[in-house]
């Protein structure tokens, strides 16, 4: 091993390992905006999601991302609302 | 002191394991005891049963909870005094494997019965959000949200404050909401200092919801449970004197919060032993 190596080690153990608590929270923001969105939804609304990407799928080129969709809550019924961003040119 | 007349059901929640909900229902509920309160400590950990231990009474039991709400016990027979403090009762959890052992009816008789003579009673929750969590929480009206400073506790509890606002009976009933504090234990200022700890206003502003206290990472507490006195009786204890400040917040007085900040510098610190034992 060089001097050069051998010196750059010694840095290297000295230096301050880098902050992390800043990742954390970002993270968790993140996660935790989505779920709290997720909270009342019931569990089929993504696999309902993922069905109709797929039937949409077959008739138009689409990516994933197209289809939302979202139940609200209303007194005594609730709306199934379904969003989907069409492709240009069609 | 005392002036508490309907009976407040507390449970301290957190959906992570081993984040030190045990400790802090055994602290809590000697501080609410030693201030007067007739306080009952219940332990829902069926299967898991360690507040007992915790609390220095694990020779001293005979019936449990579940004895109870099957009938092959009375409350009287299961409830055991604590040797500290005159009006504190605990209620050790089954160590049964039947894990539908805790039913909705069987948990309201019991907390009915205890409401008659009792002013709080403190409902130590399992972790996970399964079946004894839920009834743990179900009949709560204060809900302390223990949190370590770390991203899978603090998910967690967001988790479970979902759950506090839809699963519990204020909520279905459709009643006032129960109380939500936050208490966060396990700190540690100096790693937050370093940047490698969330700190006390990264998690209040991801929690947002209203702060009980920060409870340090100390040697106290280790040094507690070998012996089987609650933490918060080591009245000398950063740990100690923390859950002191939160039980008094609890109760409404204003203290301010403690055990926040980075310790002084390094010569201070060479002089005053004490402080060399938090972590
Ligand atoms: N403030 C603290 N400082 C140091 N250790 C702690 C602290 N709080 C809890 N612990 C330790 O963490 C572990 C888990 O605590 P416990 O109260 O049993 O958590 P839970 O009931 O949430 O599973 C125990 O070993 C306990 O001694
Ligand atoms: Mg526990």
């Amino acid at each position: 091993m060089s001097i050069a190596n051998k010196i750059t080690r010694i840095l290297d153990y000295l230096k301050r390992p880098e902050k992390t608590s800043h990742f954390a929270k970002e993270r968790l923001q993140i996660i935790i905006a989505h779920e709290r969105g997720m909270r009342d939804k019931p569990d089929y609304l993504t696999a309902l999601q993922r069905d109709l990407v797929d039937v949409i799928a077959k008739y138009v080129a689409i990516d994933k991302e197209a289809v939302k969709v979202d139940l609200e809550r209303k007194e005594g019924f609730s709306v199934l609302e379904l969003n989907v961003t069409l492709p240009d040119g069609l | 002191m005392k002036e508490q007349t309907v009976t407040k059901i507390i449970v301290i929640t957190s959906g992570k394991g081993g984040v030190g909900k045990t400790t802090t229902s055994a602290s809590f509920a000697v501080g609410l005891a030693s201030r007067g309160f007739k306080t009952a400590v219940i332990d829902f950990d069926i299967g898991l049963r360690n507040l007992d231990l915790i609390m220095g009474c694990e020779r001293r039991v005979v019936y449990d909870f579940v004895n109870v709400i099957r009938g092959e016990a009375n409350l009287n027979q299961a409830l055991i005094r604590d040797k500290h403090i005159k009006d504190l009762f605990i209620l050790p959890a089954s160590q049964t494997r039947d894990k539908d052992a805790l039913t909705l009816e069987g948990v309201s008789t019991v907390l009915d019965e205890l409401s008659k003579t009792f002013d709080y009673i403190v409902c130590d929750s399992p972790a996970g959000i399964e079946r004894g969590a839920q009834l743990a929480m179900y009949f709560a009206d204060s809900a302390i949200v223990v949190t370590n400073p770390e991203v899978s506790s603090v998910r967690d509890s967001d988790r479970m404050l979902g759950l506090l606002s839809s699963k519990t009976r204020r909520a279905e009933e459709g009643r006032e909401p129960l109380t939500e504090h936050l208490l966060l234990t396990r700190y540690s200022p100096k790693r937050v200092a370093r940047g490698d700890m969330l700190s006390l206003s990264d998690v209040n502003e991801i929690l947002a919801i209203p702060l009980l206290g920060v409870i340090p990472e100390s040697q106290a507490v280790l040094r507690a449970s070998n012996s089987g006195d609650p933490v918060i009786l080591d009245k000398e204890s950063d740990a100690g004197q923390a859950y002191m400040d939160a039980v008094g917040r609890f109760l409404g007085e204003n203290i301010p919060h403690r055990f926040i900040e980075e310790k002084g510098n390094w010569l201070k610190r060479l002089l005053n032993f004490k402080e060399k034992e938090t972590v």
